[in-house]
């Protein structure tokens, strides 16, 4: 299955993908460490297993960072 | 506008976007940096070079010696001082004519609105997740527009929040739990992107307020030096929010326990 990750597209081997399966195979440990973008809308974390992917589907992972000092 | 004024900023002013009228209006202008550290250095730099006015700058710590590999607007003999009067010393030697504003303090849910309300923008520039959401919070109460940025190894990001657009928390609803996101304590900063992300939260600023360009609103710009990639993501505002969504639940401004491991 094709997705766009980050901007960038990637097949990816399965075809029935659940989003918080996709973290997984992302190296996502924590979903908490990540806000997840689903085709420009945001997902509640709590959706993460029951939200199935498509074909291309445009996913962004928008990472935490706290630092400034 | 007085002649060694148009010679300071004569390179801005030469700019269509810019201009007299542009210069004058960052003269008169106000902007809140909130930590004079990584962040905070070459954003403070850079306004107050460009004649912004009133800057206020806000920290509560002193410096150290392991700060001076990326917060450049400190030296070695200021190791010791406060970094408000570091910051204070340098910003008045590199622009004398512009009002520099010291807060030796903790941003607090107490003070912060007290001190943002009388500026025109606020830098967000501080180093952990609580005060990044207070800054958030308040801004989005006050109607302020603020810009965010956060770094971390070699990757930065920041946003824009204009009254009305997409704030912090239509992106990250709440603070990540403690010690799951490292600080740059814990995992390092590499100097440049701190400058380079601080660089873009005052063109941002300065664009604000000379009306020039697209701000990052609604946007957020990402920097991954070691790919050497900037990226835009578009972000919408979230009906959904907990501070500017349809059914708020975030309603006052609260303090959050400050992780330990901090610093």
């Amino acid at each position: 299955m094709k997705l766009i990750i980050n901007g960038k597209e990637e097949n990816i081997a399965e075809n029935e993908l659940s989003l918080s399966k996709l973290l997984t195979l992302k190296d996502v440990k924590f979903p908490q460490m990540v806000s997840v973008q689903l085709n420009g809308e945001f997902v509640k974390t709590d959706l993460y297993e029951s939200k199935i992917l498509k074909e291309n589907d445009n996913v962004e992972f928008l990472y935490f960072m706290g630092g400034g000092r | 506008m007085r002649n060694d004024e148009l010679l300071r900023y004569s390179r801005q002013i030469i700019l269509e976007q810019i201009g007299g009228t542009g210069q004058e209006k960052l003269l008169a202008s106000s902007v809140f940096v909130a930590g004079a550290g990584g962040l905070g250095a070459p954003a403070l730099y850079y306004l107050a070079a460009a004649g912004v006015g009133r800057i206020g700058v806000a920290d509560w710590d002193a410096v150290d010696i392991s700060n001076l590999q990326r917060q450049i607007i400190h030296f070695t003999d200021d190791i010791g001082k406060l970094k408000s009067d570091s910051a204070f010393e340098k910003l008045h030697r590199l622009n004398p004519d512009i009002k520099i504003e010291r807060f030796n303090l903790q941003i607090d849910a107490e003070n912060i609105s007290d001190i943002i309300k009388d500026y025109d923008f606020i830098i967000d520039g501080v180093d952990n997740f609580p005060t990044k959401f207070l800054i958030n919070d308040a801004a989005v109460f006050l109607n302020k527009p603020f810009s965010h940025a956060g770094i971390l190894r070699f990757s930065g990001q920041t946003f824009t929040h204009i009254p009305g657009g997409a704030c912090y928390r239509c992106m990250f609803p709440a603070p990540p739990p403690a010690g799951l996101v490292p600080t740059c304590s814990e995992a390092g900063i590499i100097g440049p992107v701190a400058g380079v992300i601080g660089s873009v939260q005052a063109l941002e600023a300065i664009k604000y307020i000379t009306e020039t360009g697209q701000l990052l609103s609604d946007r957020l710009l990402t920097f991954d030096a070691l790919t050497s990639e900037f990226r835009t993501i578009k972000i919408k505002h979230a009906n959904n929010c907990p501070i500017c969504g349809d059914n708020p639940t975030i309603t006052e401004l609260q303090n959050t326990e400050l992780p330990t491991c901090d610093i």
